[in-house]
């Protein structure tokens, strides 16, 4: 399946990134008309930076998930590895190319998909736009016709490319726009959030997709995305991303086993039960009609669970890891609490 | 270099007119999505001309001369005439803005992802534009045209029909270039669409859709013995309206047609150069900034 040995990625990396960092210079507005006016003599900037000091390899046939909250600096990370932005500083290496040269060989082996923005053509059905792909990606005809219809089978959207790509649905769309990157067959594919605002069906296809597709090619993938069920469902490899830097870089189940200190217990009783006895348990409660959440501490679990089951009336019982959003979400905060603390001792 | 690199390279001219043909037919497709109703617009844009032939019809009564700088009220009439078909040619609407566009709104970064020109992308789609054009206002044009028909002097030779095709097609490629460097000036301010303003403003003075540039040559420059016409026969204004309808008309001749098609393609090449070079300095900042 997806290789994550860190040994085999380094012998093969295909994206090999040094102290990336990427600075911006930002001029304030300040509101109002007046300093508007004196905005046209006198501008004040200041700096930010959006990516400091990257350091990242991904190997071959990787699916990697960068996570990180708005203007984390994953979308940078991503411009600078498609080449459409240049660093400040550090090196990157993609395919061995320098993305930011964006020599035609680096652009024909790789792919971005954004997921707001569409490379279809609007007015046109997306069979053209494909055709258009063949002839800039110098696809063979037979090769074309051959990775297309795969492609457009796997998503089942063979009755759409022939209907004006403004008529379709967004998830329609998405689909077709996958299908349009795809065809040259890139060997890195990085997506920006490419299930935003789809339907939890159309979020599955894509993931069934996607995982299928990468497989069979044993293409490296790179995606930023807000959604946990992408992550779930795809990567084996987590990189976390906050102000510019990465605050972890691991596997998925080490990102759950490292970053959780409890469980989910979730009882099933026959009837509402009595909120004392409950409390008596010794931890944290929320009770649900004759459903009850405790959350015990990972050391404990293996005390607490038989004194649980004894009580009378458990109808079932199930003990879950913390959601991956929850996790994700206490890394970002005590994240935040840091660069708070930073900011106010300086 | 490998023996398949040989054929590939070799090859790669060849490749990149297909690919440029396979834009050309999907901006084609593209176009007559929304033909729209050009035929009405088309005879709308005539009417301007109506103006100005009253208004030179007052001049010419209110004169005992028969012809002014060399033109008589007919050809005064043939002249517009003559640069509505020219700036049908050369006239780009939408070009600069839409590429100030494409830069403000970031869907200019699929040009800088995947392995195609955008120069090369526009003017496909400007070509697709322009023949879908004139397949919808041959009628409207023809008519008018056969209408006044009798302000026309006798058709020129074939030499001359000749250079006029050429200016044409060059006065296409002059105004395509020139607002699409225009555009790419988005990449340097936010809105170009003041900057486009004046240009248009330079244009419709000096390029001879007001009057033609003939009556400039009697206009002194300040510079001893050069008139406002040999200047401005040196800027790239008057290519786009009034010298392909001189050329017509022939008001432009011998040697004098020959360094004037010279200077029209000078300008054709510097402007695609001044593009490309906007293009490259314009994608460096716009990639140091943040894309």
């Amino acid at each position: 399946m997806h290789n994550t040995d860190p040994a085999t990625a380094a012998a093969d990396p295909v994206i090999r990134v040094e102290g990336l960092a990427k600075e911006y210079r930002v001029y304030d507005k300040p509101e109002g008309l007046a300093a508007s006016i004196r905005g046209l003599f006198h501008r004040t900037s200041r700096v930010v930076e959006a990516v400091k000091g990257v350091d990242l390899e991904v190997g071959r046939g990787e699916f990697v998930a960068l996570l990180g909250p708005n203007g984390a600096g994953k979308t940078t990370l991503l411009k600078l590895l498609s080449g459409i932005v240049t660093p400040s500083r550090g090196t990157a290496r993609v395919l061995g190319h320098v993305p930011w040269e964006r020599d035609d060989d680096f652009r024909r082996r790789f792919a971005l998909v954004m997921g707001q923005r569409n490379q279809l053509w609007w007015d046109l059905p997306a069979a053209e736009s494909f055709r258009l792909h063949q002839e800039i990606y110098r696809i063979e005809p037979a090769r074309f016709q051959r990775t297309r219809d795969e492609l457009v089978d796997m998503l089942d959207v063979r009755r759409l490319i022939l209907q004006p790509v403004r008529e379709l649905s967004l998830g329609e769309r998405m689909k077709l726009e996958l299908v349009a990157a795809l065809l040259h067959e890139p060997e890195v594919l990085f997506l920006d959030e490419p299930t935003i605002g789809l339907d939890v069906v159309a979020q599955h296809t894509i993931h069934e997709f996607l995982r299928g597709v990468q497989q069979r090619r044993r293409m490296t993938v790179v995606l930023t995305t807000h959604y946990m069920k992408d992550v779930a469902a795809l990567c084996e490899r987590v990189v976390v991303i906050t102000r510019g830097q990465i605050l972890y870089d691991g596997s998925l189940a080490e990102i759950v086993d490292r970053f959780t200190t409890h469980k989910i217990v979730t009882l099933d009783f026959d009837e509402p039960p009595d909120q004392r006895r409950i409390e008596g348990f010794g931890f944290p409660c929320e009770v649900r009609g004759p459903q009850v959440i405790l959350r015990i501490d990972r050391s404990r679990i293996a005390d607490a669970l038989p004194e649980i089951l004894r009580t009378e009336g458990v109808r079932d019982v199930s003990v879950e890891d913390v959601p991956l959003e929850e996790i994700v979400a206490g890394l970002f905060r005590a994240d935040r609490r840091e660069a708070g603390a930073v900011g106010a001792a300086s | 270099m490998s023996a398949a690199g040989e054929a590939v390279r070799s090859a790669a001219p060849l490749q990149g007119l297909r690919t440029w043909w396979t834009m050309l037919s999907i901006c084609l497709e593209e176009r007559l999505v929304y033909r729209g109703d050009f035929a009405l617009g088309t005879l709308m844009r005539f009417l301007p001309i109506v103006t100005q032939v009253f208004l030179w019809t007052a001049v010419f009564a209110a004169t005992s001369r028969t012809d002014i700088s060399g033109y008589t009220r007919n050809d005064i009439v043939a002249y517009y005439l003559l640069t509505m078909l020219t700036r049908a040619f050369s006239s780009m609407p939408g070009l600069a803005g839409g590429i100030a566009r494409s830069i403000r709104d970031g869907s200019v970064k699929k040009f800088l992802v995947q392995p195609v020109n955008y120069v090369s992308f526009l003017l496909a789609a400007r070509v697709a534009h322009k023949l879908v054009y004139y397949a919808v206002a041959l009628v409207p044009f023809a008519g008018v045209f056969f209408f006044c028909r009798g302000y026309f002097p006798e058709p020129p030779d074939a030499v001359t029909v000749a250079a006029f095709v050429v200016a044409l097609v060059l006065s296409f490629l002059l105004g395509f270039f020139m607002e699409a460097t225009l555009g790419m000036l988005g990449f340097w301010f936010m809105e170009v669409s003041s900057i486009v303003f004046g240009y248009m403003l330079v244009q419709y003075l000096l390029s001879g859709h007001m009057f033609p540039i003939d009556l400039l040559a009697g206009v002194p420059s300040g510079v001893a013995g050069v008139s406002l016409a040999d200047v401005v026969r040196w800027l790239p204004f008057e290519y786009t309206a009034y010298f392909p309808a001189a050329v017509w008309l022939g008001k432009v001749r011998g040697t004098q047609l020959v360094w004037s098609l010279a200077i029209e393609a000078g300008w054709v090449v510097a402007m695609a150069v001044a593009c490309r070079v906007a293009w490259r300095r314009g994608v460096r900042r716009y990639s140091a900034f943040g894309g």
